[in-house]
């Protein structure tokens, strides 16, 4: 077997960050994620890189910021508190359109919560954390080797269009080891920023209204560029016309909006014929496939439908696969943040059934499984 | 077919480290592998645990369901995780009183003791408990094992660390007669 080596997700999320061209990563180490800030420490100077551990979660992800606009490919690492922390920056990442990649690695919250313990309750946060209508594009690995491809992932997305994209993990995908084989580096697809010709006639955010990404200069090569969070027009400075602002709010969601169809990902299961459609991502997903399995086994025409990629949310997917279903089941260790989506995909061409986590425990996958057998109301009856 | 380990005793007793090699092992053998661990303030001293799953074909399910093997070196950890034990064996360490509430079958072995007596090292507890654990399972030879061990340890520890192995692959022969 070529390469097959114990891989933890984290590692792999580091593996995949430095394939895709990291150069550079702040952060404030914390569970779980903290093997991501220590492996780049340990591996980005031996590629020429730089590592910056910081003072926090909000000087991390300026850091970042501020390396992106010199050319570098940027990354921090967090979870739950932390990820509260950068929001602010987010919003200035996605209006300023800096490419940054976030790594979002969840635990049980809010607050402190449970520095140990798996949870998913940053779907919403992920998506609306920050403040006012922005782009963002959030990424949500199944497994360690997903680790690494969605992490290559990420950096492609947030250079081609040039957006935050956050890699939503959680401590069971990041703790978690397992067998993997990662692709040559030369067969990993890499993409870079589009940078302007020539400093002379550079406007920094020319761009078709209908969803156009800018070419981006780097700071310190000769290009002039004014970066604000204040709305601004073509040429970067601050402006308060209703007509500016409206522009290029518009242009800058309608950048990922537009492009959906692109950055949709998902993976499926016995979707063709199912009655019984499971939809979910992450740890869930891992116990939602295993309760799929062993439902065919008895004969019940179970599906599952697993989101690589949560927002911009894949609405259209649903239509190709709603056929027979009649229930839908959402398993997620939160108290149903992605089963309101569903909800709404779904738009009442069947009935969908929560089924929402938060003790700190990964599903079982007899608790799915019990529930696409019976039913979420009558398995709650039967508990009791 | 899977197979499901989970490897319990106080934290510092190495034995995420031991799940570790033994899921190494199985991948050098070909097979598929998955290692979770609980995290948690147990992690120092208390009950803490490791799980490996092995399977020749691809793994949904990362956790231990329904251990087929759980390994168990206090008493704490045979209290806490021998209780959920079905159809599973128990392999605890000598020094564990073992309890009628607990039905699955059990075999106590020395695995400290000898550890700390014959090899001289107590941290080596766990590679020792590795060999056992091996060795009563069958999942995978000492060859492989013993490369997955070389690969881990420390360097100029390696020898003591298969001394160790070889010391529970004898510890599970005697379990066997």
């Amino acid at each position: 077997m070529p390469n097959a080596k114990l891989m933890q997700g984290n590692e792999a999320c580091t593996l995949g960050a430095l394939a895709a061209g990291l150069e550079f990563f702040a952060g404030y180490p914390i569970t779980p994620s903290t093997e991501i800030a220590e492996l780049c420490a340990e591996e980005l100077p031996k590629l020429g890189g730089k590592f910056l551990q910081m003072e926090d979660e909000i000087g991390s992800i300026a850091a970042i910021i501020g390396a992106s606009l010199t050319g570098k490919k940027s990354m921090t690492a967090t979870s739950g508190p932390g990820f509260s922390l950068m929001q602010e920056c987010i919003g200035y990442s996605s209006l300023c359109e800096i490419p940054i990649v976030i790594i979002n690695v969840q635990r049980m919250g809010p607050s402190t919560g449970m520095p140990t313990s798996p949870a998913q309750g940053d779907v919403m946060q992920a998506r609306w954390g920050t403040h006012g209508d922005h782009p963002v594009i959030v990424l949500a690995p199944g497994n360690v080797k997903e680790c690494f491809e969605l992490t290559v992932r990420a950096f492609n997305l947030a250079e081609k269009y040039r957006v935050p994209v956050i890699v939503l993990m959680d401590e069971v995908i990041g703790h978690m080891r397992e067998k993997v084989i990662l692709p040559e580096q030369s067969s990993i697809k890499v993409v870079n920023r589009k940078a302007p010709a020539a400093p002379g006639s550079y406007v920094p955010y020319a761009a078709d209204p209908n969803g156009g990404v800018p070419d981006m200069a780097p700071f310190g090569e000769g290009f002039r560029w004014h970066v604000t969070g204040l709305f601004h027009d073509e040429t970067g400075f601050p402006s308060n016309k209703g007509e500016v602002a409206d522009t290029l709010l518009r242009r800058i969601n309608l950048k990922v909006e537009k492009n959906e169809p692109e950055i949709r990902d998902y993976a499926v299961e016995g979707v063709d014929d199912c009655d019984t459609l499971v939809v979910t991502f992450g740890c869930s997903a891992m116990s939602a496939l295993s309760a799929v399995r062993q439902a065919r086994k008895n004969g019940i025409k179970a599906g599952l439908l697993r989101l690589k990629t949560i927002w911009p949310f894949p609405e259209a997917t649903f239509d190709g696969i709603m056929g027979h279903v009649k229930r839908v089941i959402v398993p997620e260790m939160n108290l149903g943040q992605l089963a309101g989506e569903v909800e709404r995909a779904v738009a009442r061409r069947a009935a969908v059934e929560r089924l929402g986590k938060v003790n700190g425990e990964l599903f079982r996958p007899e608790e799915i499984l019990s529930v696409i057998t019976n039913g979420a109301a009558r398995t709650a009856e039967a508990s009791k | 077919m899977r197979t499901e380990f989970r490897l319990s005793g106080s934290g510092g007793q190495g034995l995420l480290l031991a799940g570790i090699v033994l899921a190494e092992a199985a991948i050098l053998d070909g097979k598929n592998a998955v290692q979770t661990q609980s995290y948690g303030p147990e992690a120092r001293g208390g009950a803490s645990k490791a799980e490996v799953v092995i399977s020749a074909e691809e793994i949904d399910y990362p956790k231990a369901t329904d251990p087929d093997f759980l390994l168990a070196l206090t008493q704490e950890s045979y209290r806490t995780y021998g209780k959920l034990m079905k159809r599973g064996l128990i392999i605890v360490d000598s020094s564990v009183q073992l309890s009628d509430e607990i039905a699955a079958r059990t075999v106590s072995v020395p695995i400290l003791r000898t550890a700390a007596e014959d090899i001289g090292k107590k941290v080596v507890a766990n590679i020792v408990a590795l060999g056992a654990l091996a060795g009563i399972s069958g999942i995978v030879g000492q060859s492989v094992l013993g490369e997955a061990v070389r690969n881990r340890v420390p360097k100029g520890t390696e020898e003591l660390n298969l001394a160790a192995l070889a010391k529970g692959f004898e510890l599970a022969k005697a379990v066997k007669t």
